[in-house]
């Protein structure tokens, strides 16, 4: 399919939902009549569906628009990324099902009872795990962000959705055992100093990792948000960091090498590096720093003038955020926004601020300082250090521009 | 089946009886030894400077051949990419406004290239490579790349002994470097 036709697609397609949109509005404006007091909801007059219609739940149809942001027109969809819709979440926890989405050689379809571990190099005792093996050692669980590196890059930040904008990032409870625990049954070495950690994927995706992480708070983990790990997501077992760039935490785990020194693997050598402005490229940069965004108003909502609740999320690879500010004035002033409890370590924390829009034109955002000092950087102070050719961990303010009006848009574009 | 499964069970045993005392409470005598032949099949790990390279070699003329029939159709017939990365050009480029990262003017060291292409390319059909088809490739890469003559063949020796342009490219991360 050529570009032009996937143009021509789109656009019918917007026809035809445009179109449909109009009269469900019309149908719709009609129904709340009718429910409206004096009248009685037809859904109070008959029973509803049957308990257990649906074993495994699903939203409601009126919310089938929530889904994950899908590129569209892209080469190939093997190594590729979808995102997060973070303007349609409220709270810290990401559904399973809408957890952003990034992939190297496609997702595996694994069997658990044919998926294995092997733990080798410098240890005292090479060992192989099944799945079973690895859910016999004792467990922990924590919520923690998760975050790509590239969210997004430095250039062309055209998107219009707060999704579209940083949507690699999502936050879920995490269920597994220590990587400590798994490196200690098999005995490391003294000269243990790197675990390279290798997917079961198409890409057989590997990443170095340094010692001091994995006897950290590094897990192996086999559940997310209370259920076993999606496909998506490396079912039926993945490396999780806290707080590093999402690419380390390997998923569809099937090796551990420990190992001396890293792998100088293509994914830190030639991929997952910060090209600077003179030519050197920084490596090994695994802590994903402090940020925020706004998510409602967000790119493509309309406002009215009067009471609005800003709110967003905020999160730090370095620890809790401790505090998120936000301006209303396109940065001439800045308050503090309140957050919502729990404030986890390493794990989304949502911020609301109390607002009423008097009608003019403005430009919001927020910025995130978490409990080491560091302060959200505005994207020209981050590019007067970095350039704009390093791509990833590009962390700067995200600012929101409010037409007359009340049009919110990308305030980059 | 049985036999071997007695058998890993009487090495665990051994193994952990004695770790499990060493080492107190911190081992829970979990899984199954792994044999070294079990390592060997599975661990396809090459360092940067080349030692776990296996054994076998590939010419750039082979390479050429490899490369037109796997990897061209993506990557273009000169490494100028397409529906893939761009593998070759760009050197001198990297402080320039317009930066090329190619195999040639980005890749810091040679064995990785053997690395990658063995665990994930072509990518409809990752590890079905020979290792004599992943040297004769990787050769032609570095020959795209104006790093190796046509006429060169590839082991593990001479693929190490290649010295990459942005060898020294690379620094450590110094964040945080962006002050409020």
């Amino acid at each position: 399919m050529s570009d032009n036709d996937t143009t021509i697609t789109a656009r019918r397609r917007f026809l035809v939902q445009g179109a449909a949109t109009a009269v469900a509005a019309v149908a719709g404006a009609a129904r709340a009549e009718e429910a409206s007091p004096p009248g009685i909801p037809d859904w109070m007059k008959a029973p509803g569906a049957d308990t257990g219609s649906q074993p495994y739940g699903t939203p409601s149809r009126f919310e089938a628009g929530i889904i994950r942001n899908v590129p569209q027109g892209l080469k190939q969809y093997i190594s590729a990324s979808t995102r997060t819709p973070l303007q349609d979440l409220d709270g810290i926890l990401t559904p399973n099902g809408l957890f952003y989405e990034r992939h190297h050689g496609g997702i595996p379809d694994i069997d658990p009872a044919c998926h294995r571990l092997l733990i080798h190099g410098l240890v005292e005792q090479p060992l192989i795990l099944t799945m079973e093996d690895i859910r016999r050692f004792p467990s922990e669980s924590h919520i923690h962000f998760l975050e790509c590196s590239g969210n997004p890059g430095f250039e062309a930040i055209k998107g219009k959705t707060a999704s579209d904008l940083v949507g690699l990032v999502s936050c879920a409870e995490w269920t597994g055992v220590r990587l400590a625990t798994v490196l200690r049954e098999a005995g490391l070495k003294p000269e243990a100093k790197w675990v390279v950690a290798e997917g079961a994927d198409a890409a057989a995706m590997t990443r170095s990792i340094p010692i001091e992480k994995c006897l950290d708070d590094a897990l192996l983990v086999y559940s997310q948000n209370g259920e076993r790990l999606r496909p998506q997501q490396g079912y039926p077992l993945r490396v999780f960091l806290p707080g590093f760039e999402g690419n380390m935490s390997v998923k569809w785990l099937r090796r551990l090498n420990v190992s001396a020194e890293p792998a100088y693997s293509r994914e830190e050598t030639a991929k997952y590096t910060d090209l600077m402005p003179d030519g050197t490229a920084r490596q090994f940069t695994f802590v994903m720093e402090a940020k925020s965004i706004i998510t409602r108003p967000s790119g493509t909502q309309r406002i009215g003038p009067g009471f609005h609740e800003i709110t967003g999320i905020a999160w730090t690879g370095r620890g809790r955020i401790r505090a998120v500010q936000v301006t209303t004035d396109g940065g001439k002033s800045w308050r503090e926004a309140a957050l919502q409890e729990p404030v986890l370590n390493r794990a989304l924390t949502r911020f609301r601020l109390p607002w009423t829009w008097d009608g003019q034109p403005t430009t919001i955002a927020s910025r995130a300082i978490d409990e080491t000092g560091y302060v959200q950087p505005s994207f020209e102070d981050l590019t007067a250090v970095r350039g704009l050719k390093s791509f990833y961990h590009n962390n700067a303010v995200v600012p929101w521009r409010i037409a007359a009006d009340g049009e919110v848009a990308n305030g980059y574009a | 089946m049985a036999t071997r499964n007695v058998r890993a069970l009487a090495a665990a045993f051994c193994a952990f009886g004695i770790g499990g005392a060493a080492h107190g409470a911190e081992r829970f005598g979990i899984g199954r030894p792994a044999t070294q032949a079990e390592i060997a099949a599975w661990n396809i790990d090459i360092d940067r400077d080349g030692r776990k390279l296996p054994a076998g070699s590939g010419s750039v003329a082979h390479g050429r051949a490899v490369f037109e029939a796997q990897c061209a159709s993506c990557h273009g017939r000169r490494g100028e990419g397409g529906t893939g990365e761009r593998l070759a050009g760009g050197q001198g480029t990297l402080a320039s406004t317009k930066p090329l990262k190619t195999v040639g003017s980005f890749w810091p060291y040679a064995p990785t290239l053997f690395d990658y292409i063995r665990r994930a390319m072509p990518m409809n059909a990752p590890q079905s490579l020979s290792d004599d088809d992943v040297y004769a490739v990787s050769g032609y890469v570095l020959h795209l790349n104006g790093l190796a003559p046509e006429d060169a063949v590839f082991d593990a020796h001479s693929l190490s002994a290649i010295r990459m342009p942005n060898r020294d490219g690379f620094i450590p991360d110094p964040r945080p470097d962006v002050k409020p």
